[in-house]
């Protein structure tokens, strides 16, 4: 492992560590509930960001991947009552199948052609739930929480825990195929793609792994959302914010690089929920629309282009 | 002639209602510097795009190496040894110029086994070979006209062909470049690579093939040495009219 690799693997680790001591010390529950959220965004926006990012494929449909999530797990704990654990792996499996199906039908459209046709996904699964019944239909579904698993004192806490686990999960991954072949193949996928089909790239097949992987990813995001919040319904859980988050968080990031979606979905994601108790909630989306616009506009390259913008200057003086 | 190459037989392609390509027939033997020539419009790229992939003929046959590859992705056919440069430059223009290089160099020669600072010797030793190596480092947009020109040469050469298509690798360049890229390419065909040239610039494709074939309206209206091409009644009614 390089220098680099290690020092991924300790700030993970220290990352890890100040979650559980976090959870362990602090006693208002409202952090947790809050942090989750945002969490649960640097997952869903470093997932995006592998697709989006990477292959420059705009996807839309991250609140189809991520409501499938929810449900596979409402599924499970109705059907077999399964662990926490076993309902993301399980969510993680249908969104990658998921996300491959849907790579092979949608990833020979190009530009906003694949990005309309991610839209109808969503459409098409949040009706299809709609009018399931076994999972509640329309009306949502409760679900109760089994109990709280030891050491942890709190069902939310232990849920911001998990939620952490899989960000790390999910940055590790998506910090592995930029670094390696696949995300050169994908950058080039991204610059030119008929130039990278013929310098050997496989284009299609690369671009069906992106899509898996990040699908397996948001849903695996979505998962937990049953128990965190003890109730599902469609309208929420397929809820488009998702994917307008998804997509704006790695751009005012940065979408070149793995840190850019992290450091997004912390800001937008913290912005969000201190908008939501100090203002209101509605204000959320117009949060996201006027940051969107001033990063598209001020810091095309977002965050992470700011800084090595800003470090260049530095060197050179 | 010895057993051809890439063997085209009967190849026809159509966009709707209108034909690119009608029935093209074409050998080239290993080794060979051959030009392809026509004006605008008569089927070149169509041709050329058939050829490596990034368009499917609807009838008649490729075989490269003995083979057919007719129906195979065009990166597959890059990995039989295939590679092209483009009429207008496709850098990867979010990497250097090392990183262009190191796409083929990772996908076609070493499939993932060559430890990353081989490769980059690799890469370096390529772009040494065109006086390329001192823009190693730079971001592929910065580059100027005939240096895009040359990193896409070094971009095929990356991926190791045995047959390389240069399509107007010399357009929009002077005088003192066309002589240039045409030394690297006459170098690329000492060491053994067949090379197709698609050039408007006529100087350039007749001082550099042996064996000339000139399309019009998708159809080969002539073949030969370059010396009998010029002089052809055909090909100096298709570029200038009755």
């Amino acid at each position: 492992m390089t220098a680099r690799g290690y020092r991924f693997w300790i700030g993970a680790a220290i990352v890890l560590s100040a979650a559980c001591v976090a959870a362990a010390v602090v006693k208002n529950e409202y952090y947790f509930y809050a942090a989750y959220v945002v969490i649960q965004f640097v997952v869903l926006a470093t997932a995006w960001n592998i697709l989006g990012g990477y292959a420059g494929y705009v996807n839309f449909g991250s609140s189809a991947f991520f409501g499938v999530g929810a449900y596979i797990a409402v599924m499970l704990i109705k059907w077999l009552n399964l662990p926490l654990g076993l309902q993301i792996i399980a969510a993680a499996a249908v969104g990658g199948t998921l996300g491959f199906g849907v790579g092979l039908l949608t990833l020979r459209l190009r530009g906003i052609f694949f990005s309309i046709a991610t839209v109808a996904i969503t459409i098409i699964l949040e009706t299809a739930v709609i009018n399931w019944r076994f999972v509640g239909g329309a009306t949502g579904i409760q679900i109760l929480r089994p109990p709280v698993m030891e050491p942890f004192e709190s069902y939310t806490k232990m849920l911001f825990v998990c939620m952490v686990l899989l960000a790390i999960i999910a940055v590790a991954i998506a910090r592995h195929i930029e670094t390696s072949w696949i995300g050169r193949g994908l950058r080039a996928i991204r610059d030119n793609e008929e130039a990278a089909e013929c310098t050997g790239v496989p284009t299609l097949k690369l671009k069906l792994a992106a899509c898996a992987i990040s699908g397996a990813l948001m849903s695996a995001a979505g998962a937990p959302l049953a128990m965190y919040q003890s109730f599902v319904e469609p309208a929420s859980a397929f809820n488009l914010t998702y994917s307008v988050s998804a997509l704006a968080m790695p751009i005012i990031g940065g979408t070149s690089h793995w840190l850019g979606p992290v450091l997004g979905a912390l800001l937008l994601g913290s912005v969000q929920q201190i908008v939501t108790v100090t203002v209101s909630s509605e204000l959320n989306v117009l949060v996201v629309g006027v940051l969107l616009v001033v990063f598209v506009v001020a810091a095309p390259q977002g965050l992470v282009g700011l800084f090595t913008k800003v470090k260049d200057k530095v060197k050179g003086n | 002639m010895a057993e051809p190459l890439l063997q085209i037989t009967n190849v026809s392609k159509r966009f709707g209602g209108f034909t690119a390509l009608d029935g093209v027939d074409l050998a080239v033997a290993p080794g060979e510097r051959f030009g392809l020539i026509g004006p605008n419009g008569s089927g070149k790229t169509t041709l050329i795009n058939c050829i490596s992939g990034s368009l499917r003929n609807e009838s008649g046959s490729i075989r490269f190496g003995g083979e057919d590859i007719s129906a195979l992705p065009a990166y597959q056919r890059t990995r039989r040894g295939i590679a092209r440069s483009f009429q207008i430059p496709r850098p990867f223009s979010s990497m250097t110029v090392m990183e262009n290089l190191m796409v083929p160099l990772e996908f076609v020669r070493h499939r993932h086994t060559l430890h990353r600072s081989d490769t980059r010797a690799e890469a370096l030793e390529i772009l040494g070979s065109i006086s390329l190596a001192d823009k190693a480092d730079t971001p592929s947009n910065q580059l100027s006209q005939v240096e895009l020109r040359k990193m896409e040469l070094a971009r095929a050469m990356a991926a190791r062909p045995r047959l390389l298509i240069s399509d107007e690798a010399m357009a929009g360049l002077s005088g003192a470049e066309i002589d240039e890229v045409l030394a690297i390419l006459f170098k690329l065909n000492d060491s053994g690579i067949t090379i197709i040239m698609i050039e408007h610039i006529m100087q350039a494709v007749m001082r550099f093939s042996q064996r000339v074939v000139c399309l019009d309206a998708g159809k080969i209206i002539c073949e030969g040495a370059p010396g009998a091409i010029i002089t052809n009644a055909n090909v100096q009614r298709a570029y200038l009219g009755n």
